[in-house]
């Protein structure tokens, strides 16, 4: 039993509840106290990494590291089950991190539509939501937590976005929708014929409970879902529109954590239910998956617009994610989970940028930049540093989660994985080269007029809301057992008997 | 069918006293690095004396511990550092291996490193950015020294990818200049290429032995089967010729001339493109193991030493003659280690030398480019060597080494790889052989022009230039330091260095005479040597005019690098243009096409529905809530019933 797990959910929200309820003339107090949530939740969550619970056996299943299980809904045998282990654990505290240094942001810069208090109250909802989902071990609970963040997320785009805010806004949320259906119906599905919705139950059953038929349903039901989310070609279209029209912050919650929910959810919900399932559909998943990489990096080269090239190529990456939790071993889910947060952390950091260069030029068209080196050295050498950070340069955080999503790939020995394996390679070279060409076209040549009178100097809280991203690309980079080590154990206890 | 890898494992002595420090060779320029680009314009001062001094310091280490190594025993020490990724079963440390092949390259890099780091204090004195330059230029030599210095494939590849991204940024240097920059891609695109194959290399690695340390890899290759040993070769060697600029993935080499002059010499010329020797020597078991392999790594040598000498007659930008140049003696260097068994070393021997020489050459070129406005053109120069004594001098000494005139240091590294040519069995022996001398010929040829050209004949300058001068002390020193070693070290490396290099690659046995006896192939390339200079001589004692003629196909195609950029065009970048216009065509109106064209049908085909999609967030609340209800009160039913 842990409060802490409570505290890390009970605190943004009661934050999130402070910061809307105070009046208008209020705003920037709402803020302050939005942001001081955050930083105490990020505060508590990350001494989560203690373990208070006994070390598990290593036998197939979950064996969270601190957990609270409490009756909920007794009736229905719901229970209000929390646990953190090494699978969760840095997702957590990357959630944490980029909420706070995101409601710290809006503290110094709120988008045009003002009413920064209400946005600093949807980033801590969304918060809870996201957080809830990787602490959830109950089923229905993980459905919940992960519906909680669809409608903040909407208004969130919906107020604070750009100029064709409400077609996407909309768009996300029909998406997401479709995919929650998928995931009720799994969740129902799953809970109707074993009788249990307690996650570390049903992956410790390992399936056992379930017809191998129903298995290979539910396991469809849940990639769908997930699939939306992470996103997964071809389910992706809604992300560019999202994240192009989202605000700076929208954006950077949106990649960084946001779609973590969905590959989370994979190894969490749809290997560990259904592993046989998993087994069966892992070809036709590695086989989107490596479609979502060679064509997300392609279309990428066609882009005309930062936040759209920057958010395609979150496609391609979160592919590479989704192809090491397709191998269905342990090297691939370790993989794929150090990936997620080398995507949290770069594409956030590069979607702060995206927001720096449009709000000094206000525009984002490629063709209309260039220079920028010229005018702003220190803002372009740190997009320097996170394109090629996202490029997967040996070194920094992004290059792990690739390259041993292709070993992990090459290493099932089949004909089909080494193919998959070696396009997925092939496609990892062609990030370098759209990531050139947006360096190319924004920080190089001569200044473009609409370059050539920004500030020069970064703000204060620009420089407080990118360091941490920048400090953390090179350690993960540097020292990637920081972030694997702790999830070998339990990624272990998931795959054992999956393959 | 197993591979034939033979491998006798050397006992690595764990670092201990001063060679436990062996890291520190890195770690300076990189701080080093570090520094300059993060205190910005504060450090603009005192920023490029902080950037030779770290070189400086890693060249004085380097000397300390080549001096400790030779007292080893075994000559090999290593230091793994901490557990770099443990992934799965997978586990590699972050590892260093001083030997002799790494010994030797760490003298050269920062060795040369220093003189083209002094040089380049006074060549960027007048430029805004020089700070930012040594700051990039530190960062290279902790990249490259990290590349040599790993004692696994995936330490190369940090190494390897961190050279690779200072010369991009080297390259780009004069950002604002649309030609350099678009060439500063060309260069890390190309390479990516390549590095792709690398990559897959090391891959293949981990799924096949699971591990990536070279005496592990050494050892467990014999368990392979050949074509497993053949596709890893091949994957190694694709990721060599993008780095050291062999064919297919040459052309990008002349382009990279964009950057300043001394990242030419020391990226361009002495270490950075010869790393794809490096890694091939390194991985001398695996080629040595599989005679097809060797014969793939030959005829890229072969090849693009040919291409690189016709390519480099046509020329008339004096760094891009010098980098055609480059591409074909590290084409030398490839044959080299191609043949295999002795010649591993001779390639090295080459390697070493070329950094003396052909660094001299282009701080040279450098000198010129100084005192004549940044003019580059051959055709604009003459007469030089009145105005630049030291520049002239020190060139000159360069140029006889490189076309291999005895006692200097070409002639004794050069002339054992067209030996070992010929001694290869067969007739690719009599093949090889021949296109080395040939280019031995050639070779002497463009470099006599270069030299005649800039500094001899009639004076055929712009019209600004009235009084060129030599260079301040600064960069005439290393000049003669560079002209030093070009003259005497190939001498001094003939037979010490193939010693110093066993058991780390093979030792030379002496091969049986099999085409042409040693005296034979010293005479024939003393001959070609001496036509391809009077040749050149009597064509350009004169000069020559202003502008290029027009000329025959022959030297229109060299002209135009033999339309490997045409190529590249027609066979890579349109297909790839269409390919990305027909996906994001498919993406948008397909697949998104199909999403939206999916609601409006659900939409049109349930009108009243429509009423529900307001748009507004309470009522899509509303619908949620009544789902929500509808399925709890289903989960109810199934409970209950």
């Amino acid at each position: 039993m842990s409060a802490v797990l409570v505290l890390v959910l009970a605190i943004p929200a009661l934050g999130a509840v402070v910061a809307a309820a105070l009046p208008a003339r209020a705003d920037r107090a709402g803020r302050v106290v939005g942001t001081l949530a955050a930083a105490l939740t990020f505060g508590i969550s990350v001494p989560l990494a203690v373990r208070t619970e006994p070390a598990g056996s290593g036998a197939r299943g979950i064996h969270p590291w601190q957990q609270l299980d409490v009756a909920w809904v007794p009736g229905l045998d719901l229970r209000f089950h929390l646990g953190v282990d090494g699978i969760s654990y840095p997702l957590v505290v990357l959630t944490t991190l980029l909420t706070l240094l995101c409601c710290g942001y809006t503290l110094w810069s709120v988008p045009g539509a003002g009413r920064g208090r209400l946005l600093t109250a949807l980033l801590l909802v969304i918060e809870v939501g996201i957080l809830g989902t990787f602490l959830a071990l109950d089923l229905v609970l993980f459905f919940v937590f992960f519906e909680v963040v669809l409608l903040p997320m909407y208004a969130v785009i919906a107020v604070w976005g750009g100029d064709r805010r409400r077609h996407a806004a909309r768009k996300f949320v029909l998406y997401t929708l479709f995919g929650s259906v998928l995931l009720l119906v799994g969740v129902f599905t799953v809970v109707s014929t074993t009788g249990t919705a307690d996650l570390v139950r049903l992956t410790a059953e390992g399936g056992s409970g379930l017809a191998r038929g129903t298995q290979l349903a539910a396991f469809i039901l849940f990639a769908v879902a997930f699939a939306v989310k992470s996103p997964l070609w071809p389910l992706h279209t809604w992300l560019p529109d999202a994240h192009t029209e989202a605000p700076t912050v929208g954006s950077v919650v949106l990649a960084g954590v946001l779609l973590k929910m969905g590959t989370y959810g994979l190894i969490r919900v749809a290997i560990g239910v259904a592993p046989y399932g998993a087994q069966r559909a892992a070809p036709v998943l590695g086989i989107l998956a490596v479609a979502a990489i060679l064509v997300g990096s392609l279309v990428c080269l066609a882009q005309v617009e930062l936040k759209r090239l920057i958010a395609y190529s979150s496609v391609g990456h979160m592919g590479f994610v989704v192809l090491g939790i397709a191998t269905l071993t342990a090297t691939g889910l370790q993989a794929a989970l150090i990936g997620n947060i080398a995507h949290g952390i770069i594409t956030g950091l590069l979607f702060f940028l995206a927001g720096a260069v449009k709000d000094r030029t206000h525009t984002g068209a490629l063709g209309e930049l260039g220079g920028l080196r010229e005018t702003a050295p220190a803002l372009a050498g740190v997009l320097g540093f996170a394109a090629i950070a996202s490029l997967g340069l040996p070194g920094l955080a992004g290059f792990w989660g690739e390259a041993f999503a292709v070993v992990a790939s090459l290493r099932l020995n089949s004909p089909l994985w080494t193919v998959l394996g070696v396009l997925a390679a092939l496609g990892g070279a062609v990030t370098a080269a759209y990531f050139l060409r947006l360096l190319r076209r924004v920080t190089h040549g001569p200044a473009s007029p609409a370059v050539a009178t920004i500030r020069p100097r970064l703000a204060p809280a620009e420089l407080m809301s990118w360091a941490p991203l920048i400090v953390l690309a090179l350690v993960v980079g540097l020292l990637p057992a920081t972030v694997v080590s702790m999830a070998a154990r339990p990624v272990a206890a998931v795959v054992s008997g999956s393959r | 069918m197993l591979s034939t890898v033979e491998y006798a494992a050397v006992d690595y002595a764990p670092a201990s006293g001063l060679l436990s420090s062996v890291w520190l060779l890195i770690a300076i320029p990189a701080v080093s690095a570090a520094v300059l680009l993060l205190l910005g314009r504060r450090a603009d001062r005192w920023g490029h004396w902080l950037g030779c001094l770290s070189v400086g310091a890693s060249f004085v280490l380097g000397l300390l511990y080549f001096a400790r190594l030779r007292g080893l025993p075994n000559r090999s020490v290593e230091l793994n550092l901490y557990t770099f990724i443990p992934v799965g079963r997978l586990r590699v440390e972050f590892g260093l291996l001083f030997d002799p092949l790494a010994a030797v390259f760490v003298l050269l890099i920062t060795g040369v490193g220093f003189l083209i780091h002094l040089y380049a204090v006074g060549y960027m004195a007048g430029d805004p950015g020089r700070r930012r330059f040594f700051g990039y230029f530190n960062l290279f030599v902790a990249a490259m020294l990290l590349l040599v210095l790993g004692n696994n494939y995936l330490m190369l590849y940090l190494g390897w990818e961190g050279v690779g991204l200072a010369s991009y940024l080297l390259i780009a240097f004069w950002y604002d200049r649309p030609s350099a920059a678009t060439a500063g891609k060309k260069a890390f695109l190309m390479n990516r290429v390549g590095d792709a194959g690398l990559v897959l290399a090391i891959f293949l690695l981990f799924a096949t032995l699971g591990t990536v340390n070279y005496r592990d890899v050494f050892t467990g290759a014999a368990g392979l089967t050949t074509g497993t040993v053949l596709i890893l070769g091949l994957l190694l060697l694709l990721g060599a010729t993008g780095k050291s600029g062999q064919f297919p993935l040459h052309p990008w080499l002349p382009d990279a001339m964009e950057g300043p002059t001394p990242v030419s010499a020391l990226i361009h010329a002495a270490t950075m493109v010869t790393a794809g020797v490096y890694l091939i020597a390194r991985s001398n078991p695996i080629f040595s193991a599989n005679s097809t392999l060797q014969l793939v790594v030959t005829s890229v040598g072969a090849l693009t030493l040919m291409i690189g000498c016709i390519v480099g007659c046509a020329k008339d930008d004096i760094k891009r003659v010098l980098a055609w140049s480059t591409v074909s003696q590290i084409g030398y260097m490839f044959l080299g280690v191609g043949l295999g068994a002795g010649a591993y070393a001779l390639a090295i021997v080459h390697l070493l030398a070329h950094g003396f020489f052909k660094a001299g050459l282009f701080l040279g070129a450098g000198s010129v480019m100084h005192t004549m406005r940044e003019q580059v053109d051959i055709r604009r120069f003459g007469g030089l060597w009145r105005s630049m004594k030291i520049t002239w001098a020190t060139f000159g000494i360069a140029w006889l080494a490189i076309i291999g005139i005895p006692p200097l240091s070409g002639y004794f590294s050069k002339e054992p790889i067209i030996v070992a040519a010929f001694e290869r069995p067969g007739w690719t022996g009599w093949l090889f052989g021949t296109v080395a001398l040939l280019g031995a010929g050639l070779t002497a040829f463009y470099m006599t022009r270069l030299f005649v050209l800039t500094f001899h004949g009639p004076k055929r300058w712009t019209e600004d230039i009235e009084h060129p001068h030599e260079s301040p002390p600064v960069m005439t020193i290393p000049l003669i330091l560079l002209a030093v070693g070009a003259a005497a070290a190939g001498w001094l490396m003939t037979t010490s260095v193939p010693e110093w290099l066993t058991p780390t690659l093979p030792a030379k046995t002496h091969e049986p005479v099999v085409h042409l006896a040693h005296g034979v192939v010293t005479t024939l390339s003393t001959v070609v040597t001496v036509l391809g200079v009077g040749l050149a001589w009597a064509l350009f004692r004169n000069g020559t005019a202003l502008v290029p003629r027009p000329a025959g196909p022959v030297v229109t195609a060299a002209r135009r690098n033999l339309y490997f950029d045409a190529i590249n065009r027609a066979v890579f970048e349109v297909p790839g243009r269409w390919l990305t216009r027909a996906l994001v065509y498919v993406d948008g109106k397909g697949i998104d096409g199909l999403v939206n064209g999916l609601a409006a049908f659900v939409g049109g085909g349930s009108g009243r529905l429509r009423r529900f999609q307001t748009g507004f967030v309470r009522t899509y609340a509303l619908s949620m809530l009544a789902g929500a209800l509808l399925i709890v009160a289903a989960f109810l039913a199934v409970r209950l019933g």
